[in-house]
């Protein structure tokens, strides 16, 4: 079954899914202050790319994916559990939020903690992207 | 000094696991090479545990510990003594050797990586075991060796077979694991430790516990699952499924082991409970008997070694069972022994598979001519098995008949030990002589000598047991006693010799070789009549009853998911807002709560407008004959929901609550065409009743907000969080601040059930209809180009 794309979906997709992304990073970074965190952030990336899934086609969405939505959940739990035995190996608690003395520029400071945070961030973009190309994917053949 | 060995070689092994584990999997180029690097990690292994014997040897021990989690008495305690370094020097060594034959053995194997990576990951594992000193690291360790049998028996995935006796291992070595932490836990409740040095020291006390025979029998069905003692032998000859590398190493050489050595780990705490010596001595001889002579009507190479094994760790049962210093002696020296010559003739099996084709004794004969290697290195470990001087299998044997002569029951025990013996030398003839010397039972066979990687390892193996053997005093000095000087807790002389003059032992000894050569010259008449035998009572087996139990658990679990799982969505919402609603209902009338309404501010202009939109838009869902309509109004109760969020200031909700409504939109989008019909299903007083049940749910959601309401005044946990957030975790978001650092744990428990529900979310649509069929094998086709 082929369906006509709209042009204009496909044209704003373009334009809005790096602009969404980037928000996404920014919700991510900012969330341990104010509004925003790993999961909120999640969503709104994968609804960024997932959009320009459904604009486009999904394979034109797997071809801009650098990696498969499975291994990015497999990343996000990594880097979870990485931030979680960080701690262990410097002799402290498991899970202890680590921190770096001086804030990076821009980023702010840094922490095991956000790390943590980039786990859920993935995990979430990994799994909602998992599911929908999946579908997408059933829904294109 | 010592310690800093241990430490070194804690490094070494953890280093070795991270790194050359995965590098396994790479290997695709350097197929070559691989085997012999990857040997390097238990060399290394092997040379530091050889480097600290002398230490060991003149009584020192090194403990190691780090903290793991504390408070549930977890840490990272590894020990050093005798006990453990000779063991360690087994499993390092032999898989050493195992690594390179098996580089041979499968050589062009596409999976080769994976064995490689997994063959490492068990040594590491089954080191942790004989290196652990907290009872909770050891069973770590232990459901770590059992995990990768499984994965290594069911390396050949793609058989039925292979699939079948992995799963049954792993059934029965992890029942028995959990028995053991059961019984851990029990001896952590009367000791208050699951330190093991903390148990022996407190053994008098654990001794008169009223809960220490409880403890004893659950850690002794979990020793005996492990090393497959009666009743549970039976998953042993079925993991002869695995290369015949991985039944060398796993299930002869060191994994069945374990449950020994567990027992004689523990034997300074548990083996002054009177039930110590009955139970494993009644348990060890069942298995000794009975395994000889299972092993005797076999016909495949394998299968015969495997019984033979299984018996054989009957014997050490027994003689740890007896627990005089002269059985702890025979034990631990069997214990070596056994390792050495029953690897080198798994080994040996393989090559001998390998150049011939077949593992069938009958078929087998006369093919030492083309393989003289391979019929040197089973040649010399069948003399070791069979117990002839000079090697080590000999000295073994003359003190397990010293022990059983000691005993209270000397003609009883030693006539039946002789009798197993006996069934021993038999499979050692056949093996050992009729395959290679013996007359040719199948002509077509085209028998060829393998690479050295296919002899050598095997050939050394049986080399070491003619060393041992020849040189007793070192044997004895360096291996046996410093074992048992850790079983025992005091040092020990021990004195081996090849000749102690004319000794009842030697009588012995001469009449098990005599009786057991006797029968082995009649292998064409006792072999058929002996499976024959044991064939007609399998029903009876515990195989079977094993069968039965599993087949009677698939039959209940069929049965209560046909019962509670409908595949109606319906009817899963039905289910779960009944229960809800009687459970949470039962508790808040039991309770008594009484229902006083908190002072509330009087509801904005924005509120009546919202809760208006939200109530109207409920009301049409149910009246809705669209399905497009549908998704509209549920989302718009979504948005609502999501903007009184943001009034009521929780901005990070509400948030989260429109990227969620997003993404429905998005999903409804994709699934919209694959649902069926919009129709109505069900009859009016169906749809009464719902009405109803909806009803309930409504009123308790209401009654729970009140109830939580009230507790507003009660702000100490607000509190907390908003002085702590900053000053502690270094965020002004409380909310994020509590997901990422105050209950990081919750969070990483619920990522991974988000991404194991992806993966079922995933098989669903992939796997599920037709189209999923289709579908993959178009990728596959995709893939393939």
């Amino acid at each position: 079954m082929k369906r006509a794309r709209s042009i204009l979906l496909a044209t704003a997709a373009r334009y809005l899914m790096p602009l969404m992304l980037i928000f996404s990073v920014f919700l991510l970074l900012r969330g341990h202050n104010e509004i925003g965190g790993g999961f909120v952030g999640g969503l709104v990336a994968a609804s960024a790319l997932m959009l320009y899934g459904i604009a486009l086609s999904p394979a034109a969405l797997r071809n801009l994916l650098p990696l498969e939505p499975r291994l990015l959940v497999g990343l996000g739990l990594l880097a979870a559990l990485t931030s979680a035995l960080l701690p262990v190996l410097a002799g402290r608690p498991f899970l202890t939020g680590l921190w770096l003395k001086t804030p990076l520029p821009v980023i702010g400071k840094v922490g095991t903690p956000l790390l943590f945070d980039m786990g859920v961030y993935f995990v979430v973009i990994g799994v909602v992207l998992w599911i929908l190309l999946s579908l997408a994917e059933e829904e294109a053949q | 000094m010592l310690t800093r060995q241990l430490t070194w070689l804690i490094v070494t092994l953890a280093g070795g696991v991270l790194f050359a584990a995965p590098a396994a999997l790479l290997r695709r180029r350097a197929e070559r090479l691989a085997a012999p690097l990857l040997a390097l990690l238990p060399l290394a292994a092997f040379v530091q545990l050889l480097a600290a014997l002398p230490a060991v040897r003149a009584g020192e021990t090194a403990q190691v510990r780090f903290d793991w989690a504390p408070a549930l008495g977890l840490s990272l305690t590894f020990t050093l003594d005798g006990l453990g370094l000779v063991m360690g020097l087994l499993i390092s060594g032999i898989g050493a050797l195992v690594i390179l034959y098996g580089g041979a053995y499968l050589h062009g194997h596409p999976a080769l990586g994976r064995f490689y990576t997994l063959l490492l990951l068990f040594m590491t594992a089954m080191l942790g075991i004989a290196l652990s000193g907290n009872a909770l690291l050891l069973f770590i360790f232990w459901e770590l060796t059992s995990i990768t049998s499984f994965l290594l028996i069911g390396f050949e995935h793609e058989r039925a077979g292979a699939r079948a006796a992995a799963w049954q291992a792993l059934l029965v070595t992890g029942g028995g694991g959990l028995a053991l932490l059961a019984g851990f836990a029990l001896l952590a409740v009367i000791s208050g430790s699951f330190e093991m040095t903390v148990w022996a020291a407190q053994a008098a006390e654990i001794a008169v516990h009223p809960l220490a025979p409880a403890a004893f029998w659950l850690i002794l069905a979990g020793a005996a699952t492990k090393s497959a003692q009666f009743p549970f032998h039976f998953w042993l000859p079925n993991a002869m499924e695995a290369p015949t590398p991985v039944s060398a190493y796993l299930h002869s050489a060191t994994m069945v082991k374990a449950g020994v050595f567990l027992l004689a780990r523990l034997f300074p705490v548990l083996g002054g409970l009177p039930l110590w010596t009955p139970a494993l001595t009644t348990l060890g001889l069942l298995t000794l008997l009975g395994a000889a002579f299972l092993a005797l009507g076999q016909t495949d190479l394998k299968r015969l070694l495997a019984y033979t094994t299984v018996s054989a760790l009957g014997m050490l049962v027994f003689l740890l069972g007896l627990g005089t210093p002269p059985a702890l002696k025979a034990a631990t020296l069997f214990l070596v022994t056994h390792a050495l010559y029953k690897g080198a003739l798994f080994l040996t099996a393989g090559s001998v598979d390998h150049g011939t084709g077949t593992r069938e004794l009958p078929r087998l004969g006369g093919i030492g001519r083309a393989m003289p290697f391979t019929a040197a290195a089973g040649g010399l470990a069948a003399l070791s098995m069979a117990g002839l001087p000079p090697l080590v299998g000999f000295l073994a044997k003359e003190l397990v008949y010293e022990t059983t002569l000691t005993t209270v029951a000397p003609l009883l025990l030693s006539a039946l030990t002789l009798l197993a013996n006996a069934a021993t030398v038999v499979v050692a003839v056949w093996i050992g002589w009729q395959a290679f010397w013996g007359r040719p039972g199948d002509r077509s066979l085209h028998p060829h000598e393998g690479t050295p990687g296919l002899w050598g390892p095997p050939l050394l193996l049986a080399l070491l047991g003619l060393a041992l053997g020849l040189f007793p005093s070192l044997s004895g000095g360096w291996l046996i006693a410093p074992m048992t000087a850790a079983i025992l807790g005091h040092s020990v002389n021990v004195k081996l010799a090849l000749w102690h003059g004319l000794t009842p032992m030697l009588g012995l000894s001469a009449l098990t070789l005599l009786l057991g050569i006797g029968l082995a010259a009649l292998r064409r008449t006792l072999q058929p009549r002996l499976a024959a035998f044991w064939r007609a009572l399998a029903p009876f087996g515990p195989a079977n009853l094993y069968h039965r139990f599993v087949h009677g658990l698939l039959s209940l679990a069929s049965w209560q998911t046909g019962l509670l799982q409908s595949g109606y969505l319906r009817i899963y919402v039905l289910v779960i807002v009944l229960t809800t609603v009687s459970l949470a209902g039962l508790t808040i009338i039991l309770n008594d709560v009484p229902l006083t309404l908190s002072p509330w501010q009087p509801p904005r202009f924005y509120d009546f407008v919202l809760v208006g939109v939200i109530l109207t838009a409920a009301l049409l869902v149910t009246r809705s004959r669209s399905r497009v309509a549908t998704i509209a109004l549920l989302g718009s109760i979504g948005f609502s929901i999501a903007v009184l969020f943001l009034l009521y200031s929780a901005p990070d909700l509400a948030m989260v609550q429109f990227a969620i409504e997003t993404l429905t939109v998005i999903l409804f989008v994709l699934v919209l065409y694959k649902l069926p019909k919009f129709s109505r299903l069900s009859s009016a007083p169906t749809r009464l009743a719902d009405f109803f049940f909806a009803l309930t749910g409504g009123l308790l959601m209401t009654l729970l907000m009140l109830l939580v309401s009230r507790h507003t005044s009660d702000a100490s946990v607000a509190a907390y969080y908003a002085a702590n957030s900053l000053a502690q975790a270094n965020g002004r978001n409380i909310v994020n601040v509590i997901l990422v650092d105050f209950r990081g744990l919750d969070t990483l428990g619920e990522m991974t059930v988000l991404a194991i529900a992806a993966i079922g979310v995933f098989s669903l649509i992939r796997l599920g209809g037709k189209a999923g069929r289709k579908q993959r094998a178009v990728t596959k086709g995709e893939r393939a180009k």
